[in-house]
């Protein structure tokens, strides 16, 4: 069971290895309230944050030396990008500035001391971007190397309140997925039944990126996009994995108002392990005999192909036609006038 | 002499590491060390072209839409795609949403707090700065976060989401604006502007744009109580601690230009030494002597680079490679821009006293003004139901080169495919020039020549002039080494 929220404050550690910073910068997006009040809110005080804190040099390397040591509490460690473990297990590809110590040695003293360790983004979480290719800076997650549970901190580990490490995957993440998950661990209200199969907060990884995207209407007819601009659904054509991927993007937006599929754009299942090596292009649907090798979640393949070929013969003119256009070239009610 | 190694720094956008000969009080020599190294390139290679688009701007969470106008620019070069008007005028707008953010970012998140520092404490105007920059409390950070979150909206609308948006194309955007939203970003952009006159600058962007020369700057400034607006803080704090002489470093300054029609840029490229002078992309090298990058030969034009790290090179000291101009070490960022576009106040500072801490701050608010206003120009310009891409295949045997300026300087990326694949993928960031390490003639980068003469207080173990002269850079240290 999680440890109760008792009122206390909690206080957060904030590090950065093998990332990009962009789930921070994502993080300062957090609207209603601004960043700082929903920390605030959740009753939490930054001991360290590398783009938001004072301290800098000696004064964070003496923090880190109090909480190795014990004479600091460490409540919440959030890691942001990979642990750097390359060239050959040594770690040299990010030696903690300061520090003449690999940030990998640190990270895993750190969170030894920690009674929740937060693997921010999929970096963080899986590898990540920085595992792509053929992984040339040794990257891993924290608890994962890609879908192999694991990862840097090892199959057993828990940090001290008791939970694996808490994997809130996204690139970057949502600013909301990051400040709820960290106010519902003060609140006393995270547990193990709030995670999934692979460690993601449930409250947004158990939604499909497919739930509220405003190209419902060509999905159901299968009026497809076949380049950028178009406005028609990406799945056939265009690499969209919004029917498979684990996220509410499309029910809880970006930036006010926005997603990847709003943009016009494929969801490249970014919450996944693995999703930086497809396999195949990005933005180009792979086929077996013209039906999409990834069908939706939990959907049959036969009862997939017999739906959409039905659909498609189904197709208002409407829906066929603006699916390929880049604005609205036949308005809602054209088609009942042509019949009539 | 004292060897003094100063890390990590903070607020710098990724790591990073200092080493300071100190002598009599002052920086006498230093290294600047990038402490990470990722290998963008290395997995850039023999992926399929289209996908630099969902790799390069994951290089970066501060300047990923700078990463993809690059990638996207280096393939329409390599494609021989143009774009409609509608994609530059909303690749621009994008842009210019990213640069504004990253430099109200730097300013009140990155820059302003080190004011606050206890060091500080016994100076006048110290009360006022530290409650209004100090890092997390003070009162301007949830004022900034959230005129910086209402700004963002026009990525939520335009690019999808930020960082790492798929809605910048080689040729054009993915996302066609309907015409209540183009109304929506004009509102968007004017609510921003309103943030900038009231709380920034406490005066009109047209009051800020017609300063033009260091005295009329300074009548602004003497018309005004130092606590008048952020603005005019920080000037007087300029004033007060002599910020005009730190941290100087080569004089030469690049620009590779940027927003509008290539030939019809809003802001110019060129080079700049106390005049114009002729700029050659071509002419650019990467020099890899100091580095932790294997090396054979002479320094090499990006087309040719190669990036093979090695962490027991004997005269490496950073993973940051070395670039150079023919051969000599350039300074980029808003201060580059706006000198190098001609903007008179920008180069009435300069003439004095070339880049340092104070100018290179004026320039990056400075140039705030300039690009708000000219969104709202190409926000109106938008003609919703014309197109906003083109599309091209990409040739088999091909090679691109995409430039642009990123909000703390120039960026380019140079891309070679064969056989359909990337055969070579070389990236220079901002902060590779400004942040280099000596070269093969032991020649510093900037920020090494720029931090010789800092003055150290006595009994500081960071100095505080350090910290001023690293961050007035608006370094991007994941950028730096890829």
């Amino acid at each position: 069971m999680p440890e109760r929220g008792n009122g206390e404050r909690m206080n957060l550690l904030w590090l950065q290895s093998g990332g990009c910073g962009g789930c921070t910068l994502s993080m300062l997006c957090a609207e209603s309230p601004d960043l700082y009040t929903a920390l605030d809110a959740a009753g939490i005080d930054l001991l360290w944050h590398p783009s938001l804190s004072e301290a800098s040099g000696i004064e964070l390397r003496e923090v880190l030396e109090d909480i190795v040591g014990g004479k600091l509490r460490l409540d919440l460690l959030c890691l942001e990008g990979s642990v750097v473990t390359g060239p050959n297990d040594t770690g040299r590809f990010h030696m903690l500035a300061g520090t003449g110590r690999p940030m990998m040695d640190w990270i895993a003293d750190l969170s030894a001391r920690a009674r929740y360790v937060i693997a921010v983004g999929t970096c963080a979480t899986y590898g990540g971007i920085t595992a792509a290719g053929d992984n040339p800076s040794g990257a891993r997650g924290l608890q994962y190397d890609g879908r192999s549970h694991g990862g840097f901190l090892g199959p057993a580990f828990r940090g001290g309140a008791g939970l694996p490490v808490v994997n809130i995957a996204g690139c970057p993440t949502h600013p909301n997925w990051v400040t709820e998950t960290l106010q519902q661990i003060s609140l006393g209200l995270f547990g193990e039944a709030e995670m999934d199969e692979l460690g993601r907060p449930r409250g947004y990884a158990d939604h499909l990126v497919h739930h509220g995207c405003t190209r419902n209407e060509y999905y159901e007819y299968k009026a497809s996009a076949e380049k950028p601009s178009d406005l028609g659904c990406m799945m056939e054509n265009m690499g969209c994995l919004g029917t498979q991927a684990h996220a509410d993007c499309n029910t809880r937006l970006w930036n006010g108002e926005g997603s990847c599929l709003r943009g016009g754009y494929a969801c490249v299942n970014c919450t996944a392990p693995g999703f930086e090596e497809p396999g195949h292009q990005f933005t180009r649907t792979p086929k077996v005999a013209g039906i999409p090798v990834g069908l939706p979640t939990d959907m049959p393949k036969a009862w997939f192909v017999a739906l959409a070929s039905l659909s498609k013969a189904a197709t208002p003119k409407r829906l066929k036609k603006n699916a390929v256009s880049d604005h609205i070239v036949v308005p809602l009610g054209s088609d009942r006038k042509e019949r009539e | 002499m004292s060897r003094r190694i100063v890390g990590p720094f903070n607020r710098v956008e990724g790591d990073l590491e200092v080493h300071l000969d100190i002598q009599d009080g002052e920086v006498r020599d230093a290294w600047v060390v990038s402490p990470l190294y990722r290998g963008f390139e290395q997995i850039l290679h023999g992926k399929e072209p289209a996908d630099a688009l969902v790799y390069t701007p994951r290089i970066c969470g501060i300047c990923s839409v700078s990463q993809s106008m690059a990638t996207a620019a280096a393939l329409a070069d390599a494609q021989g795609v143009e774009m409609p008007p509608n994609g530059r005028l909303a690749l621009d707008l994008i842009l210019a949403n990213e640069n504004i953010a990253d430099h109200l970012t730097h300013f009140y998140l990155f820059f302003m707090p080190d004011f606050a520092r206890e060091v500080y404490r016994g100076e006048p105007w110290y009360e006022d700065i530290a409650t209004r920059f100090r890092a997390v409390t003070g009162s301007a950070g949830r004022q900034m976060l959230a005129a910086r979150a209402d700004w963002m909206h026009i990525m939520g609308i335009l690019a999808g989401k930020w960082p790492h948006s798929l809605a910048i194309q080689p040729g054009g955007s993915s996302r066609p604006l309907e015409a209540q939203e183009q109304a929506r970003v004009l509102s968007i952009v004017f609510a921003f502007r309103r943030f900038l006159e009231e709380t920034l600058f406490g005066d009109s962007l047209d009051n800020v744009l017609a300063i033009d020369s260091r005295a009329a700057l300074d009548a602004w400034l003497d018309a005004r109580a130092p606590e008048h607006s952020d603005f005019t803080r920080f000037l007087h704090l300029a004033r007060n601690l002599d910020l005009g002489t730190l941290g100087r470093a080569s004089n030469l300054f690049m620009s590779y230009g940027v927003y509008g029609e290539p030939g019809r840029l809003l802001f110019r490229r060129g080079l700049w030494r106390d005049g114009e002078l002729p700029f050659d992309p071509q002419r650019i090298t990467e020099d890899h002597s100091h580095s932790w990058m294997a090396h054979g030969g002479a320094p090499r034009h990006p087309f040719e680079g190669v990036t093979v790290p090695d962490p027991d090179l004997q005269d490496g000291y950073t993973w940051c490679k070395a670039p150079r101009l023919d051969g000599e070490v350039v300074e980029v960022g808003a201060l580059a821009r706006q000198l190098v576009d001609g903007a008179p106040l920008i180069r009435d500072l300069a003439a004095g006293d070339g880049g340092n801490v104070r100018n290179r701050v004026v320039a990056r608010l400075f140039e705030m003004a300039r690009v708000v206003d000219a969104m709202e120009g190409w926000a109106r310009a938008l003609r919703p139901r014309d197109p906003f891409c083109e599309q091209r295949e990409i040739p088999q045997e091909t090679q691109g080169c995409g430039l642009t300026e990123a909000a703390r300087g120039s960026l380019g990326h140079w891309l070679r495919i064969r056989n359909g694949r990337i055969l070579n993928y070389q990236i220079i960031a901002p902060t590779t020039w400004n942040f280099s390490p000596r070269d093969a003639s032991g020649v510093p980068g900037s920020l090494e020549q720029a931090l010789v003469g800092a003055p150290v207080r006595k009994g500081e173990k960071d100095p505080v002039s350090v910290q001023h002269i690293v961050r007035s850079f608006d370094p991007c240290m994941v950028c730096t080494v890829h």
